[in-house]
């Protein structure tokens, strides 16, 4: 059975009202139970600029955006110059032929004008347009008009029945324009017969904090990773979260750290400057062993950067946050899903190792859009707290003996919440003896400072057996074995069915979710069996692949890096696999075509 | 026939036996684990004094009350009482405060430190600290010198000192805290020195009791690096407020002695406003159901499809 594959793309500048019609396709798509991958490239304007989102649907899992376009939605001419050159035979353009006039077309690409003026005589706005361009791209998918008629009456009810009919009108137009001069896609949307959910990946984390049982959020905002805050903002009373907004990143961390260490799971989420703003207090909570979760959903760096573009240019960052040693807990989700059922996990994790733990994000995931069937969000997840001690006023025997740090073969000490009669203490961010005592002013111990440093590091030998291991996708005895971390999962697997199905290069591949600790032995005892290793990542400098040689002192074959600010489609990398199988490079830069 | 106590009079006995237990505390009780290492003569021996009476005073216990600090002479002091303690990055202290009373708003939260901590590096977290009206008591150490890093000036270092940072004198004014708290949106503004323990622990005291934000300027002398602003000098100038007829109410009188320097340095509570709530009053989310940290996690399940449903 071949695959139903479609892919959508809405350009215009910012005030365009791109996001409206995005949002009816998606959900007209996930109610049909097809699948959802969208993506939305846009840059730091709030009028103007140039922004494109793709919203690409199968009845198939969709692993990202894809390569290719079928429908394009050019609001303006813009939009027409920048993308019209790369349709092929087989595709449709639909715009306002009032604005916009098509510049060079290939043979086969089927333009859809439609006058605004003619349609819809009476409107006036810009955003007339997108309801009649929804309205004939309908058409051509085949789906009955009954059901846009449905949406926009949910959309449009709070502006009272005229704003409905008026709308509705206008949609039917460019409906039945469609209907009388276009020729229709030789398919029918697919109806699956079932429901699927979609969300953003900030959705997706958001709402697995509020699974986990997160009571306490805080952050100040920044892109890509305010949607965490929004969501939370917009949600906490509900679910007794309490959201706050802080005057600046150390402020949110150390805010953070202070509600944790009374005993709530508090969590928040930045982007790369304002994690290096936090990394002093990552420390602290390490060295106070105060558990607490911090999303970095990275963004193209250094410094500002490229605000609204991806990149995964923060590893290194976030596993050197902070001066000295100390534990801490990383992982890098690999679907929008995914990004829901790691947070759970995460803070079971550092509930029990009293120890930061940081969930590794990007604008491609935390921003992108993905379907999701709702059964798999389980909102009744395992909580573990770990050793505490007053945990919900639960009272205990007083105990005149208690050692906040007390050094145990585990190096988990267990923690007394404030407030519990019997079990005073106090934290310190200075080094402390097992008491809780400053060793760090007046009489320094060597001994001491060993014994406590050794405590707190051996924690980290008890985290990774309780961390799945990764796995090797696809046959063992590949030409080719792709590796790549994080939020490239999708690609890098559609890239290798690409490989297999088009090139004849049977590839597999090796993607890592937990990066500290790291699974050393088993990738070393995966990649053994490897005949050739090309690693897959999002940054300049290989940051992973640095990371992997100094740890398993693998070194990769080649590697295929993007740091453009734009995500990697799959042919980017399934010419690169090409270009190093073939001996041209060791390492290959894509050139990312589409002018966003 | 057996005869059960009724829950109001177990209510009563169970207050009268608290109130039992918490008269026998003294202020020996509150001794931390280890004595201070600041130098002899340290004004912050009086503010750890006075801050151990106002709690005794007041009938609370050690594991009611949390301190605190940041880094620094002053910040040392969670070490030095028997209370519940964080001792936080430098300039830290009242954001892991602020989250730690919104957490639990059960708690006595005291945050302390000195000047270089709360008026230079921590500066952003006092100014939204205050504007917030997070129900802290903040008690500053103010010894106009950075003493733990040998002596350079400070953010309330006079002008014209003279310090290893500045040896040729500072040409920079300093931070006057008490108007800037005043205007800052604090609702409790008072300073003490610490020469007057008596007094300052009735500041302290009013400080825990004011439900908000208080400040509490301490005058705590470096006798190893600041020589200006010595015992000698407070001891001459430091008059009180309520011996100049000050009415703490009355906001342009408060401005007007805050900005006295000089022969003649006021001490005692210049403002205080009682008609704003604490921002833990103004949560929502807090509005019932206890301390946030004590609440079960989870989410009920009609919620959870409700959440599900935005999706489809």
């Amino acid at each position: 059975m071949s695959r139903f594959d479609l892919a959508i793309a809405i350009g215009g500048a910012a005030g365009q009202g791109i996001a409206t019609p995005g949002d009816i396709l998606a959900r007209i798509f996930v109610r049909r139970g097809l699948h959802l991958n969208a993506y939305n490239a846009y840059q730091s304007i709030i009028r103007g600029g140039h922004i494109f989102l793709t919203l690409r649907t199968s009845d198939q899992p969709v692993l990202s955006f894809g390569d290719n376009i079928d429908i394009l939605i050019p609001l303006n001419q813009d939009t027409m110059n920048r993308h019209l050159r790369l349709m092929k035979a087989g595709s449709a353009v639909l715009y306002n032929s009032d604005k916009i006039k098509p510049t060079t077309v290939a043979e086969g690409v089927q333009l859809c004008p439609f006058s605004v003026k003619e349609l819809a005589p009476a409107l006036k706005g810009d955003l007339v347009q997108n309801t009649i361009a929804l309205g004939v791209v309908l058409r051509l998918i085949g789906v009955e008009f009954k059901i846009l008629e449905d949406i926009l009456f949910y959309q449009f009810k709070r502006k009272g029945d005229a704003a409905i009919a008026e709308n509705v009108g206008v949609a039917r137009a460019g409906y039945d324009h469609a209907g009388a001069h276009f020729k229709p896609f030789p398919f029918v949307l697919p109806d699956t017969g079932r429901k699927l959910a979609f969300f953003e990946g900030n959705q997706a984390l958001a709402m697995g904090g509020a699974a986990a049982g997160v009571r306490f959020y805080c952050a100040y905002p920044m892109s890509p990773a305010s949607g965490v805050l929004h969501w939370m903002a917009r949600h906490g009373r509900q679910l007794g979260i309490m959201v706050r907004q802080v005057e600046d990143e150390i402020g949110v961390i150390n805010m953070a750290i202070g509600a944790a260490h009374t005993g709530c799971r508090a969590m928040c989420a930045t982007s790369g400057g304002g994690f290096a703003l936090m990394s002093e207090a990552l420390g602290s909570a390490a060295m106070m062993e105060i558990p607490v979760v911090c999303i970095n959903v990275q963004r193209a760096g250094p410094a500002t950067g490229v605000p609204t573009k991806t990149e995964q240019g923060d590893l290194l960052q976030v596993m050197g946050a902070g001066q000295g040693d100390y534990p801490r807990i990383i992982v890098a989700p690999t679907t929008i899903p995914d990004c829901f059922k790691t947070v759970p996990q995460l803070f079971n994790l550092v509930d029990k190792f009293q120890c930061p733990g940081i969930v590794i994000s990007d604008l491609l995931l935390s921003e992108g859009r993905a379907s999701v069937d709702a059964a798999e969000l389980d909102f009744n997840v395992p909580i573990d707290r770990g050793e505490v001690i007053g945990l919900n006023g639960a009272a205990l025997p007083p105990d005149d003996g208690y050692k906040r740090y007390q050094i145990t073969a585990s190096g988990i000490s267990p923690r007394a919440l404030p407030g519990t009669p019997g079990y005073v203490h106090v934290v310190a961010t200075d080094e402390h003896d097992q008491e809780g005592v400053l060793i760090s002013d007046e009489f320094t111990s060597a001994n001491k400072r060993q014994a406590i440093h050794e405590k707190r590091m051996r924690k980290m030998e008890g985290v990774m057996p309780l961390l799945e291991p990764p796995g090797m996708f696809g046959p063992v005895d590949a030409e080719v074995t792709l590796i790549g971390w994080g939020s490239t999962q999708g690609v890098i697997r559609e890239a290798v069915q690409k490989l297999g199905d088009e090139e004849g290069i049977v590839a597999n591949h090796l993607q890592i979710k937990w990066l500290v600790p790291l699974h050393a032995e088993a990738i070393v005892s995966i990649l053994s069996r490897s005949k050739k290793t090309i690693i897959v990542e999002n940054n300049y400098s290989g940051q992973f692949a640095r990371y992997l040689r100094s740890e398993t002192s693998i070194v990769a074959d080649g590697h295929i890096r993007k740091y453009d600010g734009e995500p990697f489609m799959p042919h980017h990398i399934v010419d690169g696999v090409k270009a190093i199988l073939a001996g041209a490079t060791r390492k290959y830069v894509p050139v990312h075509e589409i002018m966003v | 026939m057996s005869v059960s106590m009724t829950e109001t009079e177990a209510r009563a006995r169970g207050a009268r036996d608290d109130k039992a237990e918490r008269a026998k505390l003294t202020v020996k009780d509150f001794k931390g684990q280890v004595d201070p290492d600041w130098c002899p003569g340290c004004g912050d021996f009086g503010v750890l004094s006075a801050l151990k009476q106002a709690i005794v005073e007041l009938g609370l216990q050690p594991h009611e009350v949390m301190t605190v600090s940041g880094i620094g002479c002053s910040s040392n002091l969670p070490g030095y009482i028997n209370a519940y303690g964080m001792h936080t990055l430098h300039g830290r202290a009242l954001a892991v405060a602020t989250g730690a009373q919104l957490a639990n708003h059960e708690l006595k939260i005291i945050a302390t430190g000195g000047d270089g901590d709360g008026y230079g590096i921590g500066g952003n977290h006092f100014l939204h600290c205050m504007r917030r009206n997070v129900d802290l008591t903040y008690i500053v150490m103010n010894n106009q010198i950075y003493g733990l890093t040998t002596g350079q000036i400070s953010p309330t270092s006079v002008k014209g000192m003279k310090t290893k940072s500045t040896p040729f004198g500072s040409v920079e004014n300093p931070i006057n805290p008490i108007p800037l708290a005043i205007a800052g949106g604090a609702t409790y503004v008072a300073r003490g020195y610490t020469g007057h323990v008596k007094h300052l622990a009735e500041l302290i005291k009013g400080g825990i009791q004011h439900k908000g934000f208080a400040l509490i300027d301490a005058f705590s002398p470096c006798v190893t690096y600041n020589h200006d602003n010595s015992h000698e000098f407070f001891k001459q100038r430091t008059r009180m407020l309520a011996d100049m007829g000050h009415d703490p109410t009355d906001f342009n009188a408060a401005m007007e002695k805050a900005y006295m320097w000089g022969e003649v340095i006021p001490i005692g509570l210049f403002w205080k406003r009682d008609d704003l709530p604490s921002l833990d009053q103004l949560e929502p989310v807090l509005a019932d159901g206890g301390p946030l940290a004590r609440r079960p996690l989870g989410v009920p399940p009609e919620i959870a499809q409700a959440l599900i449903r935005e999706l489809m």
